[in-house]
This record gives structure tokens, sequence and C-alpha cells, in this order.
């Protein structure tokens, strides 16, 4: 079997190994999981399911029920951008769509060369500050096209720096 | 060495907070100044975040908002003794912002360092809970009771009978567990207080913990908050170390630990039983009632399931007692409320008040109106599930049984405002899409009804047959009412039906007035 892209089955079967004995251990080990590879694999069902003595269709369903959890892996930098009410009497609609069109993406979409991944996001908790986003995890909010784009290129940049 | 206050809420590092702080700490050793710069949660006025606060004798001077590019002309202002500049708000506790709270919940947030425990002690941290052991189980409840305090997680249930009801369940393990997934757009006030003074939920959950005879509990946060995970992680880490969590807490016999974990992006999950099939490692899929929690709840035990809100109140009605709690509010809504002003709004942010104000007081004198300048037009109470109110309804008060007379409700306390741009028929397919995207999938007009929704707002939009489609969607709106299990499917319709019934002018004029 061809392993897929990062991952490492040794190490996944370490992770998932380390939460044995944890009460309801399935959502803390696919956050693990994530954590070290950027994403579930479909290797790691099989594995979790007999650490937690379930079926295979049954840790499937866990997986693909939850929106954070990703079959493959995402770009190098993820944007959420957030499409909640607040955000939107702001604008973030259209923001959203500019954004979007200046650089051939849809939602969910990856960049062609692998640097960039959008997901939408449901409020942030950021709802007096909008049009906000989280950008590798770290919040920037009252954005318009100008300061959100500046803030992606920003994050680009330093990793090719 | 003079102390300056800036705060390390998300809101706050999103507008730049650290630059600001990084600049504060350059600027003042090039003038040889010596400042010590502490971290704190945020006051709750995201408008003027970042807010510099300076301690001087005469109380912490706001200056606000300060970006790094401002850092400069405070120093030549003098703002470390209080200096007037264009940007000084004065002391923080009188603007008119914070001079009409009643800060109850929100007490020590945006003044302490979130997780120094000498802070917390310092500002009342604990009194709750020694009360509480003093006073024993049965008593404590009592409080809750007589507090009057409803659940802040939007459905408003009693909290001390939800406790009466799991202490009183036979059983040989109980579980507290917190609601932190906030998932509700336009709300913060769970991540504000958690980033902010962590160990009020800590004390909050251990004083149940106590009443109900539970040894463990849990906090479910929603991955959306990694900071607010970060900084509870960090305060649970403290307070272990220091006795206030662990066996035998600080001498009193009780024993009581608490683990965090992190939801996986399901708005579902706040529903409580889909948090605790989540919790429990399945599907966030909705239970049916009952069993309600309170008798098989985590693990088939006895389960108080609380929002945060509700939990960080009880300190202070343990501290200073029920009647003191209760004495604020109206009718059947005692207490304060965090309310959340968001969206197209000047003064945004977090407003704890006692019940009673109108909703125009809310939105207007205290928001002063939209950020924008435009008319206020719609204001959306209580989340992605509650009703959007036209300024005719502007009248109504902040009550859980006054919002639910005009066909709203104040869910988790969130408001959001929009201006007279507001498309009244998108947010009406929006909120369909919203229930389509997080729906359990378990019941079938909620599962369906809401894409077939969206379909048919998109129709009315379009100006194809838009009467008839009206009254499919007004008939699609009762099947979800009635037929759904839980309140993302049965209160989906509330939000479409408020904007059809309030801003019926927005559903396809023309094509109307043509057929
Ligand atoms: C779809 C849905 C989402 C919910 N989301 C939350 C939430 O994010 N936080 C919360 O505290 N309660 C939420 N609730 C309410 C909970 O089911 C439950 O009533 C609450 O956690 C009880 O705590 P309380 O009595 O302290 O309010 C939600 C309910 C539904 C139907
Ligand atoms: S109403 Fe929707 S979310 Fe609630 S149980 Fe039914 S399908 Fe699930
Ligand atoms: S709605 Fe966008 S941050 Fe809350």
């Amino acid at each position: 079997m061809v392993e897929a892209p990062g991952w490492d089955a040794r190490r996944a079967r370490e992770i998932i190994a380390e939460f044995s004995g944890v009460e309801g251990a399935m959502l803390p080990i696919l956050h693990a999981l994530q954590g070290e590879f950027g994403y579930v694999a479909e290797d790691a069902t099989p594995v979790i399911a007999e650490a937690l003595n379930l079926s295979r269709a049954e840790v499937h369903g866990v997986i693909s029920f939850y929106h954070d959890f990703r079959h493959a892996p995402a770009g190098r930098h993820s944007l959420k951008l957030c499409r909640g009410e607040a955000c939107q009497s702001m604008g973030s609609e259209a923001l959203a769509q500019k954004f979007l069109a200046g650089r051939s993406l849809g939602w969910h979409e990856t960049s062609a060369d692998g640097s960039l991944t959008v997901d939408p996001v449901y409020c942030l908790g950021l709802c007096s500050s909008s049009p906000a986003a989280l950008l590798d995890g770290e919040p920037i909010a009252r954005l318009d096209l100008a300061s959100l784009d500046e803030a992606v290129d920003e994050a680009l940049a330093e990793a090719q720096a | 060495m003079t102390r300056i206050f800036i705060s390390k809420d998300i809101a706050a590092l999103a507008v730049g907070a650290n630059k600001t702080a990084a600049r504060l700490e350059a600027e003042a050793k090039a003038r040889g100044l010596a400042v010590e710069i502490v971290r704190t949660g945020s006051r709750g006025m995201y408008f003027l975040e970042t807010l510099v606060e300076v301690e001087t004798a005469g109380g912490r001077i706001g200056y606000g908002p300060v970006a790094a590019p401002d850092v400069a002309s405070l120093f030549d202002a003098g703002f470390l003794a209080g200096g007037a500049h264009p940007l000084r708000i004065g002391r923080t506790e009188d603007h008119p912002f914070m001079a009409r709270q009643n800060r109850l919940t929100f007490a020590r947030c945006g003044i302490i360092d979130p997780t120094s425990l000498a802070d917390y002690e310092s500002l009342g941290g604990w009194r709750g809970l020694a009360r509480a052991i003093e006073i024993g189980p049965a008593a404590t409840i009592a409080e809750v009771l007589k507090s009057g305090l409803r659940g802040r997680g939007g459905a408003g249930f009693p909290t001390g009978i939800k406790w009466k009801t799991v202490a009183d369940a036979p059983a040989d393990r109980r579980y507290v567990v917190c609601n932190f997934d906030e998932g509700d757009s336009g709300t913060f006030a769970d991540r504000m207080i958690v980033e902010g003074d962590p160990y009020a939920l800590i004390e909050g959950m251990t004083i149940c913990a106590l009443a109900i005879g539970a040894s463990k509990g849990y906090v479910y946060c929603r991955s959306e908050y990694p900071h607010a995970g970060k900084t509870f992680s960090e305060a649970l880490g403290l307070a272990r170390s220091a006795g206030y969590l662990g066996s035998n807490i600080k001498g009193s016999g009780l024993s009581f630990d608490i683990e965090l974990r992190m939801g996986a992006g399901a708005y579902v999950c706040g529903e409580e039983t889909s948090l605790l099939e989540s919790l429990e490692g399945r599907r966030g899929i909705v239970r049916a009632k009952p069993p309600l929690p309170a008798h098989k709840g985590l693990f088939a035990r006895p389960t108080v399931v609380n929002n945060v809100l509700s939990l960080v109140a009880i300190p202070t009605i343990l501290e200073h007692g029920a009647d003191f709690y209760a004495s604020f509010g109206m009718g059947r809504s005692r207490g304060t409320m965090p309310l959340q002003i968001a969206g197209n709004v000047r003064f945004g942010g977090l407003f704890e008040t006692a019940f009673g104000l109108t909703l125009g007081e809310i939105v207007e004198d205290i928001g002063g109106g939209t950020a924008t300048g435009r008319p206020v037009r719609a204001v959306q109470c209580g989340g992605p599930l509650g009703a959007y109110f036209p300024p005719a309804l502007f009248d109504t008060p902040f009550d859980y049984e006054a919002f639910a007379a005009r066909d709203g409700l104040i869910g988790h306390g969130g408001l959001v405002v929009f201006d007279d741009t507001v498309e009244m028929a998108q947010m009406a397919r929006f909120a369909m899409e919203f229930c389509a995207i997080e729906s359990c999938g378990k019941c079938t007009p909620c599962r369906i009804g809401s894409t077939r929704g969206v379909e048919v707002v998109d129709k009315i939009m379009a100006g194809d047959r838009v009467s008839e489609n009206l009254a499919l969607l007004e008939d699609l709106c009762q099947t979800m009412k009635f037929g759904s299990l839980c309140a993302l499917g049965g209160f989906a319709p509330y939000p479409v039906l408020s904007a059809m019934r309030h801003f019926p002018e927005d559903f396809s004029p023309r094509a109307l007035a043509a057929e």
C-alpha cells in the first residue's frame, strides 16, 4: 500500500496508543493526528477502530461528521474567513467573494501551488470587530480587501524567507 | 516602575495589541523609563482596542484605540502620569460604556492578569467556594435556586433545579460538564471570560461539583477558540499545582478535577446531548429526551450541563448571597446578563447589565447606532436561530418572557446590528443554508427542509411565483418548527419568519407587484 503524503503509520500508531485509558478518546486522538500530520489519513481508520474497539464504519462516520477533520493535507497556510451574521453585517460576503476571486479559489479549496487553503467559519467570537478571520490560527479583524490581502501576502512571504 | 495594562484577548490581538505592546516596551527603553507591561483580558470595549491603561494615583487611566504608530505621541504627552492626549478616555471605570454596567460576573475581567492566582485571590477569588464548603451541598443548591439564575446557554432553564435533579439522582458517579461551545454568531461572552478570568470558571465548576457530588468535570471548548483553550489549560495546571483542583481541595475533603476537551467544528455540538455524544467519542447526533442528561448524561451518569456564563455567575451568588444576585433584573429574569453588542454598531462590545433595558436603549444609546452611520434596519437577537427585530419593536425589554412574547429569544445574549443596506431575503436564505450545513441529520424536516428552504428563497428572490413560494416557505417553517427534535431545526424558522413578517418589502417587491 502506498502511504499518503507526510503520513507515518508507525508514528500514528504511537499517537493512538498514548490515549489508551482516556474516556471518550476519539476526538482527542483525531485532533492529535491532525495536529501531527495536518490531516487524518484513511489508513488511520482501522487502527483507531481496533484501539477503541469500534467498527471501521463507526470511526469513518465520526471523522466525516466533524467539519474540522481533513482527509487530505491542506495548504501550507490556512485562512478561515468568518461568514457569521455579525461579519455579514459589515460586508464579509462581498469581501470573501472578492478575495476568493482574486486568488482564483473557492471555499474549501487550496491554491495550485499548495500555499493557501481557505475555509469558511461561522463565528470566531470577534463579532464586535467584524469582518474577522483566523490566519494560521491567529486572529485578524476589522478587515477590508486591502488589509486581508496584505495579511495573507505577508504570511505567504514569511514562508519563502 | 509604572504599570501599563494591555489586553491579550484575541479581539485585541486581532487589531494589533501585540505590536502596540512591543512598541511601548521599546519606546520606554529608548527613553530610559521603567515600565512594567501587564497583559490582561479585555474590558469588553472592543471599539477602543487596543486599549492601553496606565496605573496612576487616581486610578487606571485609559487611552484608546492605540495603534503602534500612536505610541511615541503618548510618551510625548506624558501618558505615564495620565497626561492629556486625543486618545485619552479618562479613568476607564468612568467611561460611559463602563459606568452604566453592573459588572458582577465580569468584575475582574480586563483588570487582572488572567492566570495570576495572586490577582484572582486579591479581587475576591475563591470566596464563593469557601462559602459553599462552609454551608455544604444542600444549602449551596438552595442558594442557587433562590438566586433565580437561569441557564445562559439559551434555554433559560433554572440552574438550581437542574443541580438538584442531578444531586438527587442515585448514581456511582456524577459529572459536571461546561458547555463552552459558544456557537452562536454574534456572541463572545464565554470566550471573553475564559480568556480574561479563567479561574472564575474553575471556581464555578468546583462549587457545582461540591453541590452535586461530582469528582470529574469536562469543559467542551469549540475548536474555533484555540487561544481560550490555551489560556484555560494553563489555568487548569496552575490551579492544580496550587491545590485548587485534585484531591482534598484546600483541606475540604472535596476531590475534583477538570479536563479540557476541544470540539471539532460542529455547531450542533453546542446542543447538550450532542455535546455529550461528542465527548463520548461519537458523531454529534442529538439524543431524544427523555432521559434528560440530569438523569442519564455523560457515560449514562447524572450530569449537569451548564453554559460558561451560568457557571461563572455561581461564585458571585455564593459569595454575596442569592438575594444580592436576585436584586438585579425584572420579572422571572433575575441577575445580570452580559449583552454582546455586535455587527454593524459603533460601540460594539460586552455590556453586563441587569435584565430590563429595552432593545432600543441597548442598540441606540449604548451601541451608538451603526458603525457605518446609516440608519439601523434590523437587529438579530440570540444567535443564528434568533429572530430579526425591526426598530418598531425597539421598546421590547431585554427579558426572557418579553422576547418570547414577540416571537423572539434572547438566547445567549448576542445582538447583531444591521444597517439599511441589509437584504433580508438574503439573511433568511442564510439562516436556512446554515441549518443545512450544521444539521446533525437525525430529523427530516431539519435535514431536508433546510435545503428546500434555500431553494424556495432563491425562487422568491428570482421573482418566480412569489406568493405561491412565500406560502410554501411559511409552510416549510411550520413543519420544521414542529417536526424537529432540537432547536437547530426547530428555531431556524425564527430568523426566516421574522424577516418575512417585519420586512415583507424585501421578498421580491417588484415581482409581487407584477403578479
Ligand atoms: C443547536 C443548538 C446549539 C446550542 N449551542 C449552545 C452553545 O454553544 N452553548 C451553550 O451553552 N448552549 C448551547 N445550546 C443549549 C444547550 O443545549 C443547553 O441548553 C445548555 O448548554 C444548558 O446550559 P444552561 O442551562 O447553563 O444554559 C444549544 C442548543 C441547541 C439546540
Ligand atoms: S433538528 Fe436538526 S440538528 Fe436537531 S436533532 Fe433534528 S436533524 Fe439534528
Ligand atoms: S460573526 Fe464573525 S466573528 Fe462572530
